[in-house]
């Protein structure tokens, strides 16, 4: 189907212009979202580190972590900017293959009845 | 909106999972009995329209940032079981892979933004349609609203989970253990930075997609 086609198109380019979702709060000096600080920000807020957050925040460390690629942190927006658009590739490859394969197998009874029709 | 590890405490956290498996399990049921198989390719690529929106971060300068979530238009197009399963995928591998929201806070997370989101946008969207011709302009100002009513909904909640903890756990010294915010800094900040900016966001991406796609392939749109 065309339009399908076309809408991959247009998730590729939301993922070339995802950097915009970085640079744009960067540029305007926002902080993080709001109950999404890290634990050296949270120390600034209230003067101290809540013992629960600071004994669940390190529980998972993801291998993408803000959208970034850790080899590459440290060396400015030339690298944030493409680890963000590789980490937007990687997640709407994933996401969609993930919830193609979940659509197939719960539509396989359908796709049988056809088949069987036939 | 995506709550990390360490700001609800364990209880709220196990709530959450709990609330949210039979709800995984009934949209499992829903979806096998009524997906078509030609709407399969549909559904991923809302999966992943909406995982992609929520990595642009809209700043409020100087404050905060958020982001549009794209859930309510998933639901309008393909009902709201099938994208309560869509945005759970979604919210998964942003909690695994990118850190995006916490693993233990991944109940939460669905709950605010897989299934109240999407739900109260879905049916805000027939109601307001209601009898709209395909179409028809009032089917995309009822995406708009919907878009921007449910973000809303879903921000309530968050704040409202948030500010709980300071009353649900306290050190012996009395500092917070987990989200040291209570509900009246949690909810009045959640719900007026989506009022004011990030639900207008919501109801653009939402009204713009489906005015597009009804214009290329109305047969598309549902009901």
């Amino acid at each position: 189907m065309k339009l399908y086609r076309k809408l991959w198109i247009g998730l590729g380019v939301l993922a070339l212009i995802s950097p915009l979702g970085l640079f744009l709060p960067a540029y305007f000096k926002s902080g993080s979202a709001w109950g999404e600080w890290r634990n050296d920000e949270m120390q600034k807020l209230i003067g101290y580190l809540p013992q629960g957050l600071a004994k669940f925040a390190r529980l998972w460390q993801a291998p993408f972590s803000g959208y970034a690629i850790k080899d590459w942190e440290g060396k400015g927006s030339l690298a944030s900017g493409p680890a963000y658009i590789i980490s937007a590739v990687l997640g709407i490859l994933l996401v969609g293959l993930l919830v193609f394969a979940v659509g197939k197998f719960f539509t396989k009874k359908e796709n049988k009845e056809n088949v069987e029709k036939r | 909106m995506h709550i990390p590890d360490g700001y609800l405490g364990p209880p709220t956290c196990g709530f959450f999972y709990l609330i949210m498996l039979p709800v995984w399990a009934v949209a499992s049921r829903v979806v096998k009995k009524t997906l078509k198989a030609r709407q399969v390719p549909l559904l991923a690529i809302g999966a992943a329209f909406s995982f992609v929106i929520m990595m642009f971060n809209i700043p409020i300068p100087g404050g905060t940032t958020g982001h549009a979530v794209g859930g309510v238009l998933v639901a309008i197009l393909l009902g709201p079981w099938a994208a309560c399963i869509a945005l759970s995928v979604a919210l998964v591998i942003q909690a695994f892979l990118f850190g995006d929201g916490g693993i233990t806070a991944i109940g939460a997370n669905c709950f605010n933004l897989a299934f109240l989101l999407p739900f109260s946008g879905y049916y805000l969207y027939r109601m307001i349609s209601y009898r709209a011709k395909p179409g028809a302009l009032r089917r995309v100002i009822a995406a708009g609203i919907a878009g921007y009513l449910a973000i809303n909904i879903a921000a309530l909640f968050t704040g409202i989970e948030f500010g709980l903890q300071p009353l649900l756990h306290r050190a012996a010294n009395g500092q917070s253990l987990y989200c040291p915010y209570g509900l009246n800094v949690a909810v009045p900040v959640m719900l007026g930075e989506h009022l004011l900016i990030f639900g207008w966001i919501e109801a653009l991406v939402t009204a713009l997609v489906l005015k597009y796609l009804q214009k290329q392939s109305p047969e598309l749109i549902l009901q």
